[in-house]
């Protein structure tokens, strides 16, 4: 085995600028990275409040697309774990989307039948009375759509999901006496903090236009807080038999399976926790648009959140959170925009053009980089750090003693040699 | 599933996937560093991580946690009962009944075709046998779903490779001792106590397995980009961490030149000696000699011979199997 | 699914899903019939998806799309032999007709078989080069769809003059003018009807002849089975994959036609999209790779289709048909027929 060793070690490493992020943010004691991550969060919380010209939208509220990006964010973190960490190809996430937006809908629109909020809702606090009824009620379509589905091959799942979606979107169009049919629900309920005489409604209400502290703001924080919950969670999860159990099956199925992974159960774990997420991600719409309509919730728009998982890098939880970005923001910065760096364009156009450009981004991005923009390699051990640490102080320590300890440590003997 | 067809014997480090175009086998374009970016194949040494493991009887203790097993030796643990195996006109297994026994290593052999590895994945659950039945720890493995039996205790390596390629060796091997952990996605959210207990004895049992395997110097590097002898002694740890009570060596010593097989040798004696039974399936009649206690020969499907390695090496009807000696000959 | 079942039992109550019996019971043979008709058309589509799994293992994802470039096809086909969108009824007798029709389908089967061909050749071999597996494939045929679609929606219109694509469908050409020729048990049946149907039949029957008995059927299959051994006996893997897709596109764009015929508004740059995914439930209700099933499954999907549009309302005919798709996969995944093109499941 000695003879090997030497034809493993990758020729000079090739280091691009996500790799050096990462080896910095590695190297980085947890103190360090938690102040980083802190200050991350807040400069990007002050992104709707400094509206910085470079990035700053034309067309429409910088506020409001950030909050767009924020429900994309959530959205393209819950598939991620379904298809960046599972492996399980989703084409119909949107109709989880769909039921968590529609599930808020339901119960505080005043349209709705089954309108609770002359009832025993208090409609001040409706929104969020109903925000985790949204999730359990997603999460619960997601088990009853798993259930019989999760037994089918890779591709097969692909093709019974995007039905799913379609019918979820058919069953909203459908059931109009229940849903409203194409004229959707309106006057949804969000909920109403800090009214002033400015903000007779509260800052949440769509009526809050006064930049920069308008509407599309709060809802852009109250995303952003989500999303670092949904962050932990999902990082928690990574770090755990579970995670681990989900790229096992990714990987290799049968090898799982023989593993002793209960590879049915973990599926349909990912199935239920991406499903709760879309959910989550479906009741923020609800709130922040007040209104809810069945074409808002095309299949084309589950493509859009494959892109943004495939374009991050899937399997990456900050990676897709960028794709999501890429995914709202760029159409948005050419909307309205008439020139750019001087020369004249239409922005308009542009924007409008957005699923060709996705779709040619995704063919290219096969070919010479499937495994997208920002690839990670996933952290599977809770405790792993310790082991990464100190096989780096050990790797340094070694380096130090200069090149004859190669041969040293190529004894077969752990403790044999020192 | 694993057709001995077109890639049966040496393959060489990278195409083992070959025959397995589903596989998640990502070509990437360019290799990563694993994590960290820096390098440690060479340099990593677990001492410096884990000094207790160090010593190898630590490791042993930990690699082994059921000594009692080793008290009812010769007691068979698996048994095969008239298992047939057919595939629509074909009987791939026709009626093949044998013991392994606790303690001992059994070595499966027989010329290609013969039905070791359908044998194998009977035993395994991978296939169901059309008639008759394997018997484990005294329970009929009839309808028990294949992890449960993983959890039953048996565990095997895969003739061709089969590693989770993007994780660490460490990783795959903690995927194993996954097996005897109960941590589900509450306790995990929640970081409950007994995640962190079964994280750290992961960890810790992962670590002593990768060492007394031989590969501990790799724990951080992908399981694609260790070297194909590596590659193999990193399957055997990770079913080691299932804490079977039988290992199943699908032709561990595929592609191995002569001193390599000698180490493996030693391993599997170590395992052995450990306290597991090992049921070894292998081309090599030397290794398998070598090593064995007891074999048992299939041709054509059917068993022809069963007993110790000098008996059945000397039976004319397994040499008429490997030499094709006419039938008439050996009757 | 059970979504429907879920919100079933609320919603029946309120009579917002009816259970028209009545309805299905009198226009059982009319339902049949207009069934087949689309069923045909399915089952045209069907065999694109059907070939191209056998031979690759890949869901070709855009093939809805090379179906809906050939309902453009033949459109601009029929404008180029100077047909105009004037919403006039062309009268030019029964010959004619069929010859005018036959010229539109050659050029909706060059559109969408040049395209399906391309398609492979840009999108698919650069992956099957890389040895990808078999979710890039399906992305990249995500991507494509989404190219092929939006260049119809925004870059056809500007290089025809507007003539072309666009957010909205084509103003139809009536070339047809749907007739009551005869009656089935009842059941009027259309020149439309029968152009459908015995168009699509021919078709089906070539297809079936090509694959099953001619030397480049036999690769086709060949290379369905076993791609290694096949390679090995001088079959060129390469030409096979691309012949593959050249009948399925031709196929689609044939059917494209008729579509076109008993849905003379379908022609937008989104209208294959359902199509498609239906053609594709067709496919492995039949069982996916095998060439007869996908056209036994086309029929059965469209005839099962308009029933349950009789029972609940025309509304739910798209709900029928993935209701239907779903309950097969959980029931019998490999379909009616079996995958008998292909290998039997890893």
């Amino acid at each position: 085995m000695s003879t090997e060793l030497t034809t493993t070690a990758p020729a000079a490493p090739h280091l691009g600028v996500g790799d050096r992020v990462r080896l910095w943010w590695d190297a980085l004691p947890r103190q360090a990275q938690w102040v980083v991550g802190v200050v991350g969060v807040l400069l990007i919380a002050l992104l709707p409040v400094l509206r910085p010209p470079v990035l700053t939208t034309v067309g429409t509220d910088f506020g409001g697309v950030l909050a767009q990006f924020g429900m994309y964010a959530l959205l393209a973190i819950g598939l991620n774990v379904v298809v960046g960490q599972a492996g399980l190809l989703d084409l119909g996430y949107v109709g989880f989307y769909a039921i968590g937006a529609y599930t808020v809908g339901l119960l505080t629109s005043p349209s709705s039948p089954w309108n609770a909020t002359d009832d025993w809702l208090s409609r001040d606090w409706a929104w969020l009375a109903a925000l985790p009824l949204a999730v359990a009620v997603t999460a619960v379509s997601g088990l009853i759509l798993g259930t019989p589905t999760l037994r089918l091959r890779g591709d097969y799942l692909a093709i019974v999901t995007l039905g799913f979606g379609e019918i979820v979107r058919l069953l909203a169009d459908n059931l109009s006496t229940v849903t409203g049919g194409g004229r959707g629900l309106n006057q949804i309920a969000y909920p109403v903090v800090a009214q002033s005489e400015t903000r007779p409604n509260g800052i949440f209400s769509a009526g809050n236009t006064a930049v920069p502290f308008n509407s599309g703001t709060f809802w852009f924080w109250l995303s952003l807080v989500l999303i670092v919950v949904v962050l932990v969670i999902v990082g928690n999860l990574e770090r755990s038999r579970v995670g681990r159990a989900w790229v096992a099956i990714r990987e290799d199925e049968d090898a799982a399976e023989i593993m002793g992974v209960p590879t049915f159960k973990f599926k349909l774990w990912a199935f239920l926790i991406g499903a709760s997420i879309g959910g989550l991600s479906g009741a923020l719409y609800a709130g922040q648009v007040q209104f809810v309509v069945p074409t808002t919730f095309n299949v084309i728009n589950s493509m859009l959140f494959l892109c943004a998982v495939v374009l991050g890098g899937q399997g990456n939880k900050l990676g897709v959170i960028l794709g999501a970005f890429a995914v709202v923001y760029l159409p948005n910065f050419f909307l309205g925009r008439t020139e750019l760096f001087g020369i004249p364009i239409d922005g308009n156009a542009i924007a409008n053009y957005r699923y060709l450009f996705f779709g040619v981004a995704l063919m290219v991005l096969m070919v010479f980089r499937p495994q997208g923009l920002f690839p990670a390699r996933q952290k599977l051990l809770t405790y792993g750090r310790e082991v990464y640490v100190m096989a780096r102080k050990a790797a340094t320590a070694l380096a130090g003693r200069g090149a004859g300890t190669a041969a040293a440590t190529t004894t077969d003997r752990p403790g044999g040699a020192r | 599933m694993t057709q001995p067809g077109g890639m049966a014997a040496g393959s060489e480090h990278g195409d083992e996937h070959l025959g397995d175009p589903g596989r998640a086998n990502r070509q990437t374009p360019e290799q990563y560093l694993p994590d960290g970016g820096v390098e440690p194949p060479a340099a990593f040494d677990v001492a410096d991580v884990h000094p207790e493991l160090a010593d190898e009887a630590v490791v042993a203790e930990i690699v082994a946690p059921d000594r009692d097993i080793r008290a009812e030796v010769g007691e068979p643990l698996l048994q095969m009962q008239g298992v047939t195996m057919r595939f629509g006109g074909l009987t791939a297994l026709d009626a093949v009944t044998f013991d392994i026994r606790r303690g001992e290593i059994l070595g499966l052999i027989g010329p290609n075709g013969a039905g070791k590895t359908t044998c194998f994945n009977a035993m395994t659950g991978v296939y169901r046998p059309t008639e008759g039945q394997v018997v484990f720890d005294g329970k009929p493995l009839g309808k028990i779903k294949r992890n449960e039996i993983t959890r039953l205790g048996i565990a095997r390596t895969f003739q061709n490779i089969r590693l989770f390629s993007d994780m660490t060796a460490l990783e795959n091997v903690v995927v194993g001792t996954d097996a005897r952990h109960r941590t589900s996605v509450p306790g995990a959210v929640f970081r409950s106590k007994r995640h962190r207990a079964e994280e750290r004895d992961a960890l810790d049992r992962a670590m002593a397995l990768l060492e007394f395997v031989g590969v501990g110097k790799r724990a951080t590097q992908q399981a694609r980009n260790l070297p194909y002898g590596d590659q193999r002694r990193l399957e055997i740890a990770r079913a080691l961490a299932t804490e079977p009570k039988l290992l199943c060596l699908d032709e561990p010593a595929a592609g191995f030149n002569p001193a390599e097989k000698v180490e493996l040798m030693e391993l599997i004696r170590k395992i052995r000696d450990d306290g597991y039974t090992v049921l070894l399936i292998e081309h090599d009649m030397r290794l398998v000699m070598g090593v064995t206690d007891r074999v048992v020969v299939l041709e054509f499907g059917r068993k022809i011979a069963d007993g110790l390695p000098r008996d059945v090496s000397a039976d004319p009807a397994v040499i008429a199997a490997y030499l094709g000696v006419p039938d008439d000959a050996t009757a | 699914m059970s979504a429907l079942v879920l919100a079933g039992g609320q919603v029946l109550a309120d009579g917002v899903i009816d259970f028209n019996v009545g309805a299905l019971g009198r226009n059982f043979w009319s339902l049949t019939v207009s069934g087949l008709t689309y069923g045909s058309i399915y089952a045209l589509v069907a065999v694109g998806y059907t070939l191209v799994y056998g031979v690759l293992r890949l869901i070709n994802f855009a093939h809805s799309e090379i179906f809906m470039l050939g309902m453009f096809g033949q459109y601009a086909t029929l404008m180029l032999l100077g047909f105009n969108p004037s919403g006039d009824v062309y009268q030019q007798g029964v010959l004619l007709t069929i010859v005018f029709l036959a010229v539109a389908m050659v050029g909706g089967m060059v559109v969408s078989g040049g395209a399906a061909v391309g398609l492979e050749r840009i999108a698919y071999r650069p992956l099957r080069r890389r040895g990808a597996p078999p979710l890039v494939f399906l992305i990249t045929a995500i991507g494509a769809s989404f190219v092929i679609q939006e260049f119809v929606h925004f870059v056809l219109p500007s290089l025809t003059g507007n003539t072309l694509g666009g957010v909205n469908a084509q103003q139809p050409i009536r070339l047809v003018q749907p007739a009551t020729q005869f009656e089935v048990f009842g059941a009027r049946v259309s020149n439309v009807d029968l152009v459908i149907v015995a168009s699509a039949l021919v078709l089906a029957f070539a297809v079936d002849r090509f694959v099953n008995a001619t030397k480049f059927g036999r690769g086709i299959r060949a290379v369905a089975q076993d791609p290694v051994t096949a390679t090995l006996m001088g079959v060129s893997r390469e030409r096979v994959i691309m012949l593959t897709f050249l009948i399925g596109g031709v196929l689609a764009g044939a059917a494209a036609l008729l579509y076109t015929l008993r849905v003379p508004s379908g022609i937008i740059y989104s209208g294959g999209f359902i199509l498609g995914i239906k053609a594709f439930s067709a496919a492995v209700l039949g069982g996916i790779g095998n060439l007869r099933g996908a056209l036994l499954g086309g029929l059965l999907l469209g005839v099962m289709e308009l029933y349950g549009q009789a029972l609940f309302g025309t509304e739910w005919r798209d709900v029928v048909a993935f209701v239907l798709l779903i309950l097969v996969l959980m029931f019998r995944p490999t379909g009616i027929l079996g995958e008998s093109l292909g290998k039997a499941r890893a």
